[in-house]
């Protein structure tokens, strides 16, 4: 993403432990001993190190840490972790640095480290405020371990704290959901963004395995709405299908996603996306470990990544824009890189579409224009005006005088997937 | 040249093996054939006769097949086998009985546990009624329920031939197969016909090749042809001059000089279409004509027809194209163009019957990659109008008006089902729902029974054999024949969905059972049909009454709540997914209807 004439990037570093999987979770994580976690922080900032020459004409604005539950990581890590961005990566000074931790995993010198090292902004992973809820999820913490984690984190200093709530939790009923909002909007001072994501089952997790009775559909929707009616009513605003902010406090990092900027993805399995080349991390933490810990490995593409001289790095030019073929010719033969793939213009436009449509705000015509020389019309015929007959999608003009916004009206965003699925223009075969 | 010219017709035997499907027919085939030579046992494909993949899998014979073979036998002469193989299915029943025709005798194979079936009697009348002469042999007899002197009173009993010598074999072990073929010597009459009157041939099958054009199988009765005669088909009129004649080696055809009474074998002639060459037909010559056509030819025709479009518009010329080369090989497959609101460019396809059609579907799909959208079957009705006319009815869509149709006429079967004496009721139960007339009831034996009814075929052509197998587990039997036409009141159901009459799903019904398949047929598309954004009503009507009603929910929810981190494939594979289904649906209005949708009908009786 261009902005100013400066290149912005997005950073993700994945912490791939948990004190135990819940009973959802389809994410890489899994529990390890002590100094299994402490290898893999040193794993990670070697390639921190290792993969800056990638991106030294990029400017970081925002920082996550996500898991599994990064609070699991000893005392310091983290604050090692960030230092070695900061030595390596040229970051703004106002750059959102987000970590997600989990409540019962937290300690104040924890906390402290973060802060100290920059950290900006907290989510907290609650799910639910009832705390029958939780264990029916499979949570390791209870309603009050989430307070005591939520008043040490306001006590650390932290006043941009997102909180994770679930919907469609077995068990939940509109007057459970009704005491989980409640609850966490009464708190002394209010999280500044809510996450509200309505439980999916997915396959290889012990939901799948047993599936639990859930919500139906009818009252699965109705708690979706509670939960926007009942934030709005507090001040928050719906930005995108399931994250909720007070003005203002949207996550910036979530934002490149949807946007489609440019983002770098460290640790296993992290996915990356650079000048429209997709490509993620080995989710084998083995191979992971072997290819960034063991500096005797005769493979020549580490040593090029590993001794930091930046100048030697296979761009050639330093103020050459990293082209697309730059990019994928150093990616390839990398074995901690999977599934390199340099987007068509048509996959980028599909994404443009998908991925911006989950925003609150929608597409922006103009830009779309702006990017690929032609208008969505074009490329996708009749489309946007059949679903805005059918009352699925809405045009707005706002912002910029002349600008033109597409947006999943609500009845749209329940159904989104059927909306989504008319702009794509190609079949992946991976 | 190798020539059969020297062989005295006494040497010659002319038959075929008749069976219930299942009871080993092909096997025994197979065992003839590797016995008497001409081909090794590494050399045989199992089943060489049935040589369709479909055949093979579905282990019956769709298309008769023949083979010469010679054999040694134990008084030291040689004698030249022509084994013809019949198609075993009732949907045949025209093709078997010319194949019989061409035969001088017939080998009845029984199963030496499950005894006579349906389909046995059925044939062995049918060979009978050709003057054959029948003998049985007993098979399985290794199986450990064999009870071959139980089934040999019982061939004495029902049929009414002698078995008390019945060679024991087991096919498929091959033991008992030279008894067999010394059994067939002496017990099959060797052929008769005078060599020296005018060519009097009977065709019995045929076969489109690409380099000879049509290879004609046939009998001769009378006379002779060689290369170079002069032909003429009587039925059809149509003439030719003979530029091969041979005899069926193991898979291949084998040039020979001249064919004579007595023998079977092919001619070709240059000839270009299969439609003269029809089965049952006479050959005789042109320039010597016989004074009489052999006995027996009829016309076939269509007892089924059905609706058949390319899934992808795109591919009506290729389907047009497939239906002209599978016709070149069979006849009795009739197609014309027709177009369907809802389903666009199509044919209308008229076959002998449910297996025939299933048939030319699967090879429709899988020889030529058609991906097809198949309507309901239906039969011809015949509707007489108020001014007098009569009109053969294949669509239920061009029904006239009901004001000016003075009566409806549908066509009838006799059914012989054969049950054991437990499942007589639910038997009987099924063929009443099915508007069976009931005519009379036969004990065969103690525990078996011949249960008599007069069915609409429109009743028994969907599913009324797996409902028969269901209700009997397994040991119902069942054959049939076109009676005729009976005045009979139908209606025709027409189905609405979103308020819209889709034409490729109206079926005539009768009016009893109207209201009935109307609902079930509601309920079923129900199923079938994905939930859309919106609410969709599902009607069934009569002549603009609606008489059943369903409705699809609309969907509330289809919405990817988390969509985690930077990893978007799974989203976008979801929504893939999502594109992909709608590829196999038929827009219709507003609505995607499946295409298996339009089969519908046919499963109103699953449970």
């Amino acid at each position: 993403m261009e902005k100013d004439g400066q290149k912005h990037l997005g950073i993700y570093i994945h912490i791939p432990f948990c004190v135990r999987k819940c009973f959802y979770c389809d994410f890489l994580s899994a529990p390890a001993d002590e100094e299994e976690k402490a290898r893999y922080v040193e794993a990670l900032r070697t390639e921190i190190r290792g993969e800056s020459g990638k991106y030294r004409d990029y400017t970081i604005n925002t920082i996550f840490i996500g898991g599994g539950t990064p609070s699991l990581l000893e005392t310091g890590s983290i604050g090692r972790i960030l230092n070695r961005v900061y030595e390596n990566y040229k970051v703004s000074r106002d750059c959102e640095i987000s970590m997600e931790v989990n409540p019962g995993t937290v300690t104040w010198e924890k906390l402290a480290d973060f802060k100290n090292s920059g950290g900006n902004r907290l989510s907290i992973g609650l799910q639910s405020a009832v705390d029958s809820e939780l264990k029916a999820l499979g949570r390791i913490h209870t309603f009050e371990d989430f307070l005591m984690t939520y008043e040490l984190a306001l006590k650390a200093g932290f006043c941009n704290i997102n909180v994770d709530l679930m919907t469609a939790i077995p068990g939940q009923s509109v007057e459970s959901l009704k005491k989980t909002l409640q609850r966490v909007t009464a708190l002394k001072r209010m999280p500044a963004h809510i996450s509200a994501y309505s439980l999916i089952i997915e396959e290889g997790t012990p939901f799948y395995e047993k599936r639990p009775e859930l919500p139906d559909e009818d009252l699965e929707r109705e708690l979706y709405k509670i939960t926007g009616d009942f934030l709005l009513s507090k001040g928050y605003r719906q930005y995108e299908i399931s994250n909720y902010a007070l003005p203002g406090y949207e996550c910036r990092h979530n934002m490149v996603y949807w946007r489609r900027g440019s983002y770098a993805g460290f640790g296993t399995g992290a996915a990356s996306m650079v000048e429209n080349v997709r490509f993620c991390n080995t989710s084998d933490r083995k191979k992971y470990m072997e290819r960034f810990l063991n500096n005797d490995n005769n493979f020549n593409i580490i040593q090029n990544d590993m001794d930091v001289n930046p100048d030697e790095f296979p761009i050639k030019n330093k103020n050459t824009y990293v082209t697309k073929e730059d990019f994928q010719k150093n990616l390839e033969g990398d074995l901690a890189k999977e599934n390199v793939q340099a987007l068509s213009i048509e996959e980028q436009m599909e994404e443009f579409m998908f991925l911006g449509l989950r925003m609150k705000a929608g597409v922006c015509k103009n830009e779309f224009l702006r990017i690929f020389g032609k208008t969505i019309d074009e490329v996708y015929p009749g489309i946007v005006e059949e679903f805005c007959e059918r009352g699925l999608l809405a045009l707005r003009k706002e912002g910029v005088p002349g600008e033109e916004w597409i947006a999943l009206t609500p009845f749209g965003m329940d159904v989104s997937n059927r909306v989504m699925a008319e702009f794509l223009l190609t079949d992946t075969d991976i | 040249m190798s020539t059969d010219a020297g062989i005295a017709q006494s040497k010659i035997r002319n038959f075929c093996i008749v069976a219930h499907i299942d009871h080993g027919k092909s096997t025994l085939a197979d065992r003839i054939i590797e016995r008497t030579g001409l081909l090794t046992s590494r050399e045989m494909q199992a089943q060489v006769l049935d040589n369709m993949d479909l055949e093979r899998e579905r282990g019956i014979t769709i298309k008769a097949q023949a083979v010469r073979t010679i054999y040694k036998a134990r008084n030291g002469e040689e004698y030249i086998f022509n084994l013809i193989d019949t198609p075993g299915h009732v949907d045949f029943n025209y093709e078997v009985s010319r194949s019989l025709a061409a035969c001088d005798g017939a080998v009845l194979v029984v199963d030496a546990a499950q005894g006579i079936e349906a389909q046995t009697l059925a044939n062995v009348y049918l060979a009978l009624d050709h003057n054959l002469e029948v003998f049985p042999v007993i098979n399985k007899i290794d199986l450990p329920s064999a009870e071959p002197d139980r089934v040999k009173n019982e061939i004495e009993d029902v049929i009414g031939i002698e078995a008390m010598d019945a060679p024991l074999i087991s096919a498929k072990n091959g033991i008992g197969i030279d008894e067999v073929l010394e059994a067939i010597i002496e017990k099959i009459p060797a052929p008769s016909g005078d060599p020296d009157s005018p060519l009097k041939a009977l065709i019995f099958d045929s076969l489109y090749d690409p380099y000879k054009g049509v290879i004609v199988f046939c009998r001769i009765m009378e006379g002779r042809v060689a290369k170079g005669t002069s032909i003429r088909m009587m039925a059809t009129g149509a003439k030719f001059e003979v530029v091969e004649a041979g005899y069926f080696g193991a898979g291949q055809f084998i040039p020979c000089d001249e064919l004579s009474a007595g023998m079977v074998g092919y001619i070709t002639a240059s000839i270009k279409n299969v439609k003269d060459t029809a089965v049952g037909d006479t050959i005789t010559d042109a320039k010597n004509p016989c004074a009489e056509p052999l006995p027996g030819y009829k016309k076939v025709n269509s007892m089924v027809y059905c609706g058949i479009y390319p899934a992808d518009g795109a591919k009506y010329p290729d389907l047009r194209d497939a239906l002209e080369k599978l016709q070149l090989n069979d006849a009795s497959l009739h197609y014309e163009p027709e177009t369907s609101i809802a389903l666009g460019f199509g044919f209308r396809c008229g076959f002998l019957g449910l297996l025939h059609l299933e048939i030319i579907q699967e090879r429709l799909e899988r020889e030529y990659n058609l991906d097809l959208v198949t309507t309901a079957p239906g039969v011809v009705y015949k509707v007489r109008k108020t001014d007098g006319e009569v009109i053969e009815l294949t669509n239920p869509s061009n029904l006239p008006d009901p004001s000016v149709i003075e009566y409806m006429e549908e066509p009838v079967v006799s059914a012989e089902i054969m049950v054991t004496t437990d499942f007589i009721g639910p038997i009987m139960e099924l063929c009443q729902e099915r508007r069976g007339r009931y005519l009379g009831m036969e004990y065969l034996e103690e525990t078996r029974a011949l249960l008599k009814y007069e069915l609409p075929l429109n009743e028994i052509i969907y599913d009324f054999f797996d409902a028969l197998k269901s209700r009997s587990r397994g040991y119902a039997s069942f054959d049939y024949e076109l009676k005729g036409y009976e005045q009979s009141e139908l209606v025709k159901l027409d189905i609405l969905i979103n308020r819209e009459e889709v034409d490729a799903l109206s079926f005539i019904v009768h009016k009893e059972s109207a209201y009935e398949r109307g609902r079930k047929m509601c309920e079923k598309l129900k199923e079938e049909i994905p939930r859309h954004l919106f609410e969709i009503p599902i009607q069934a009507a009569i002549g603009g009454k609606i008489i059943a009603r369903e409705t699809v929910k609309a969907v509330r929810k289809d919405v990817l709540a988390k969509c985690y981190g930077g990893d978007i494939t799974r989203k976008k594979k979801l929504l893939e997914k999502q594109k992909e289904g709608k590829k196999r649906m038929r827009q219709i209005g507003n609505v995607e209807i499946p295409q298996k949708a339009f089969m519908s009908v046919l499963k109103l009786d699953d449970k």
